[in-house]
């Protein structure tokens, strides 16, 4: 892997390869001090051009506890407002030599462009409503840990997939994984055609007892200029998951931040089956495994790279 | 009412002997081996190969292995002039089109400012008279400014010598303006050219809707949005006795469109682009902006539909729909990018290459296409025949080359087709009467 920008772009074997890897740095998450020196004197560029608190932070922990250095960019108040390019921006950064450049964007393929335009290897940290790989790596992660397999697992995605990348790369890394993935939601929140990306449609919660995790999407209210929903009252008693539709032998996942009473009832947030948290605390060893795999991993068979990181990286433990 | 103007630069006629060429004129009913004697800019004798002698102050054009085809005309450009002189002119745009075997081009108002009055008009024509390469018409808009709320003075810019009416870029929103537009018609002639898309089906997409928009992410323009106004505004054409044409054709469902329309006798014609004949969907899963236009590449299905009526008739011509754009405003994110592709220089080669060469489309059929824009914008059509104007486009149809290898003669590169190897070359274009383009590779041997 040189970059991470799509899911569609790993194997099965890749994902697993990476899952491992955050399960060996977990155990280093576990201890007194919590860095591993992968990254020393390497630098690592994030920059976000879109608000984010979990992602933007858990990328900059990962790469501090990687040893790397961190430089962290935020849209407002840098050259950007002042009508710099996004090519400028990329090449001046470059001068950089970073080790990596992990961006947000609110447009899709930004982290492609990225690619193109800087010699570095780039994690996509959300491209537009196209996708968050991280997230999906991320989600997968948090239900292996509590499932003992994930394929011909019944995932259900609900809610507004239209806008929301968290879903496109969440389809397409359940079902990589051998899950069979449905989507929920009102018709003017499902992309036409989006059972290409390999998912069945419903368009009714009524069958939703089928679903060994349900996974809800955050009502997206800062993108609903149009009249996607008549109301949020109507959305909410078609699609909200309560205590009535989430069943005791089901998990819940959600990528937050939830909107408390639209798409999730606070009954099911702190129930048993809510892997919420789990999912949040995943973020950190998920995005050092991205980061390593991308920056470590190919030097594998380089002796002198094992050598130095045999004792500090546990190997990952077959599957 | 006055004819449509065109306009060039001064030239000199040129008297000459093309010798030896394959002459195909599917209008004519010409398609075979001849010689082309050319004097003071008309065509004086077609004649069975090594029939015809130079006369001494002609030049011989060898052109043994090429075909001679009409010179090909290409009703929708953009020359973004005034306002975007940065991204072409009149000189390199007209070159351009020279250089695809154009020999006619007309040019979109949607220009800053637009060419919604009689002086804006007047001043591009001089322009045109002093840097044109090839006869260059304006169109101007339908609507000042193209706010779609208010008709342009359409009696006196058709005096004033507009090809043709149109606000492309932008659809006429309402009917009830689009009504009046196809009454004054009446007054003033002239086609009007409609950009077909409702702005509510469009809303923010940026790319066809489907498939490949659901895995990208990006808000898609469904093909509903094209069809279902051309449908309006064929039911308002025909309700007014007036004539309309359908630009850039993306969709199978607006083929049919055309089709029912043109079935009931509504006076409709309809152009298509060479990028929606050889592009779909599949190919923007890149995001290059290079396949970013409006309206957007749709699926094969859609393609097929698109060829099959080009071959037809349903789709009466091929337009370029050139819009070129500076580098910096395509290098950009997919959703910023501005929309729209060059075409002129790989027009004739991309569906030489595409649908020619596998079977797809007879050439008589495509080369009658090439210029059949002119008659729908009531020019007179070029033609292999003695007495007419020399339009003449000598292609190499086994010539190989690279799209964009030397450059373009555009000011703009953001061609769909960059970097792709095409079969088939244009050598030389002879418009009206005078050599537009020699390629330089392509000798000429004075007597």
């Amino acid at each position: 892997m040189r970059h991470l920008i799509s899911i569609d772009d790993l194997s099965r074997a890749d994902i697993e390869r990476v899952l491992d890897r955050a399960e060996s740095f977990a155990e280093v998450s576990g201890r007194e001090i919590k860095k591993v020196p992968t990254l020393r004197g390497r630098t690592v560029i994030n920059l976000f051009y879109e608000a984010s608190t979990r992602t933007s932070s858990s990328f900059e922990l990962a790469a501090k506890r990687l040893s790397a250095d961190v430089l962290s960019f935020k849209a407002q108040g840098s050259s950007v407002d002042k009508g710099e390019s996004l090519k400028d921006t990329i090449q001046t950064l470059s001068a950089y030599d970073p080790a990596a450049i992990v961006i947000r964007s609110p447009h899709a393929g930004a982290a492609q462009l990225v690619a193109r335009w800087s010699g570095a290897p780039v994690v996509n940290a959300g491209d537009g409503k196209r996708e968050h790989p991280t997230q999906a790596l991320l989600d997968l992660y948090t239900l292996r840990r509590r499932v003992p397999s994930l394929a011909g697992l019944k995932v259900w995605i609900v809610g507004d997939v239209l806008h929301s990348r968290v879903a496109r790369s969440n389809i397409l890394a359940f079902s990589r994984m051998g899950c069979e993935v449905t989507v929920c939601g009102p018709p003017t929140l499902i992309p036409r055609e989006v059972e290409a990306l390999g998912c069945s449609v419903r368009y009714t919660l009524d069958e939703v007892g089928e679903a060994d995790v349900i996974y809800a999407l955050r009502m997206q209210l800062e993108r609903m200029h149009g009249s996607f929903v008549p109301s949020l009252r109507e959305y909410a008693t078609r699609f909200q998951i309560d205590a009535r539709r989430l069943s005791p032998s089901q998990l819940l996942m959600h990528p937050g931040p939830v909107n408390r009473g639209v798409e999730l009832d606070a009954s099911v947030i702190d129930s048993p089956q809510a892997l919420i948290v789990e999912q949040v605390e995943s973020g950190v060893v998920v995005r050092m495994a991205v980061l390593y795999e991308l920056l470590a991993g190919g030097r594998a068979d380089d002796p002198a790279a094992v050598r130095e990181e045999v004792p500090v990286v546990v190997e990952p433990q077959p599957a | 009412m006055s004819e449509p103007s065109l306009d060039r630069r001064a030239v000199a006629p040129a008297d000459a002997l093309v010798r030896g060429a394959w002459l195909l004129d599917p209008r004519s009913g010409i398609d075979g081996g001849g010689d082309v004697l050319l004097t003071a800019g008309r065509i004086a004798e077609i004649g069975p190969p090594g029939s015809l002698e130079p006369p001494d102050s002609a030049e011989v054009i060898e052109a043994d292995g090429l075909h001679a085809f009409p010179a090909f005309v290409d009703p929708h450009v953009h020359l973004r002039v005034p306002g975007r002189e940065d991204e072409e002119g009149i000189d390199s745009g007209s070159r351009a089109a020279a250089a695809g075997g154009f020999c006619a081009i007309l040019a979109m108002p949607n220009t800053d400012p637009v060419v919604d009055s009689a002086p804006v008009l007047a001043s591009l024509r001089e322009r045109a008279r002093e840097e044109a390469h090839v006869p260059t018409g304006f169109l101007a808009a339908i609507t000042r400014s193209q706010a779609g709320t208010q008709l342009t003075e359409m009696a006196e810019l058709a005096d004033a010598g507009a090809a043709g009416f149109s606000d492309d870029g932008l659809p006429v929103e309402r009917a009830g303006v689009l009504r009046q537009a196809l009454q004054y018609q009446r007054l003033c002639g002239r086609v009007l050219a409609l950009h077909e898309e409702d702005a509510t089906l469009s809303a923010s997409g940026v790319m066809h809707e489907g498939a490949v928009s659901a895995l990208l992410g990006l808000a898609g323009i469904p093909s509903v949005s094209e069809s279902t106004m051309i449908a309006r505004d064929a039911a308002l054409a025909g309700y007014e006795g007036g004539r309309v044409h359908v630009q850039h054709l993306s969709a199978s469902e607006s083929v049919a469109a055309v089709e029912q329309a043109k079935a009931a006798g509504i006076e409709i014609t309809a152009e298509v682009t060479p990028h929606h004949l050889t592009l779909t969907d599949d190919d923007v899963r890149s995001l290059d902006t290079g396949f970013k236009m409006n309206p957007p590449l749709r699926t094969e299905e859609d393609r097929q539909a698109l060829i099959d009526a080009l071959a037809s008739g349903a789709i009466d011509c091929v337009a370029t729909d050139h819009a070129p754009h500076s580098r910096e405003e395509k290098e950009q994110p997919f959703e910023v990018a501005p929309m729209g592709v060059t075409g002129l220089e790989t027009a004739f080669a991309v569906l030489h290459t595409e649908l020619v060469l596998p079977g797809r489309l007879a050439l008589a059929v495509l080369v009658e296409r090439m210029s059949a824009g002119a008659a729908i914008f009531g020019l007179p059509a070029p033609a292999l025949r003695r007495g007419a104007p020399a339009n003449l486009a000598l292609v190499d149809l086994e010539a190989k080359w690279q799209v964009g290898e030397a450059g373009y003669e555009s000011r703009s590169a953001n061609c769909s087709f960059a970097g792709r190897d095409l079969t088939g070359r244009v050598r030389m274009t002879i418009a009206a009467g005078a050599v537009a383009y020699r390629e330089r590779s392509f000798a000429i041997e004075a007597v």
